[in-house]
């Protein structure tokens, strides 16, 4: 799996647009609810919840 | 299968096997029968894997996903959504192929001899548009609109479905955490009809569930025709021999498309390549 000779220019701003959308995320503290239901077991997950 | 090929695919259950232990690498938790509580679960893994495995590391971004939409202050998730999509843009379904601990147990399961083993049926390209559905029902509108006084929604994914979550954190919980035997119920009973059913049918048929029900894979497969790294064949030097669409366990024909959505850059494609066409 080798890069195009074309450069991927969709593939490239998508990616930034992504890396911009993690950093908005974590602006808004979205990172703290994935933490706490990270970190504390999650019973339906687990079919039991 | 070539013995080219043969090598290229046990490279990739190696790279696959260090991943899946990389990332359920906290070994207390199976001793004690806990999960890890630090500050790397604010990250989350690229593949399908619980965060109540007792050894995951890193948040699974299908459980997140549901856990910030279903939280009563977010309706739509920027941090896992742009990770997946940088992981997607970048990678396409590349995660699905080497990185996917779920997608490691089926590939072994499928090793396992069997009478008769499927490679399509009628209707299986139809049963491929599954997984879209499941991604938008279970992990985005349930988790969104279906939710309690509070304005919770539930992760219904991971509850009613997750085979993933039943094998890599369900069982291992309950088996090493007595206080849970008294809470198995019927939910636990039909996850665990379900993980059965998965491990029957990845017996005979190639990852059933990447192909078929994976919301990852589906975002994932979204991204692999724009994705920075993708194949390319080079019209060329290829024979139409089509050794790459009769190796392909995803039933792609590169030929056609060499970046089509069911694609998880397992290489066997590139590798059985006599023209070494395929880059």
């Amino acid at each position: 799996m080798n890069r195009p000779p074309h450069t991927p220019r969709m593939g490239i701003c998508l990616a930034v647009l992504g890396l911009l959308m993690i950093g908005f995320g974590i602006s808004r503290g979205e990172m703290s609810v994935v933490l706490e239901k990270a970190i504390n077991i999650c019973l339906e997950c687990i079919g039991i919840g | 299968m070539d013995k080219k090929n043969s090598a290229n695919e046990w490279k990739r259950h190696k790279i696959q096997t260090l991943w899946a232990l990389f990332t359920n690498s906290y070994l207390a938790g199976f001793i004690q029968g806990k999960i890890y509580r630090g500050s790397l679960k604010n990250l989350c893994v690229p593949g399908l894997n619980c965060y109540s495995c007792p050894g995951a590391i890193g948040a699974c971004p299908i459980g997140a996903i549901q856990a910030v939409i279903g939280s009563w202050n977010f309706k739509f998730v920027f941090y896992v959504a742009g990770f997946l999509m940088f992981a997607g843009a970048v990678m396409g379904r590349f995660v699905c192929g080497w990185l996917c601990p779920f997608g490691l147990i089926q590939d072994l399961l499928h090793k396992i001899p069997f009478p008769k083993k499927i490679t399509t049926f009628r209707g299986d390209k139809l049963l491929r548009k599954l997984k879209y559905i499941v991604l938008v029902l279970f992990v985005i509108l349930l988790p969104m609109f279906l939710v309690d006084i509070l304005g919770q929604g539930a992760p219904y994914f991971c509850k009613f479905i997750c085979p993933a979550g039943t094998l890599e954190g369900g069982i291992p919980m309950v088996l090493l955490n007595k206080s849970m035997h008294s809470a198995i119920g019927w939910l636990y009973a039909w996850k665990n009809l379900l993980l059965a059913v998965t491990i029957f049918l990845s017996i005979i048929i190639y990852r059933p569930f990447c192909k078929y029900i994976c919301p990852l894979g589906a975002i994932y497969s979204v991204f692999n025709p724009v994705s920075v790294f993708r194949y390319r064949v080079d019209r060329d030097k290829c024979t139409h021999c089509r050794t790459c669409a009769k190796v392909c366990k995803m039933q792609v024909n590169p030929l056609e498309n060499a970046n089509d959505l069911e694609c998880i850059r397992c290489g066997a494609c590139k590798k059985s390549c006599p023209a070494k066409a395929i880059h």
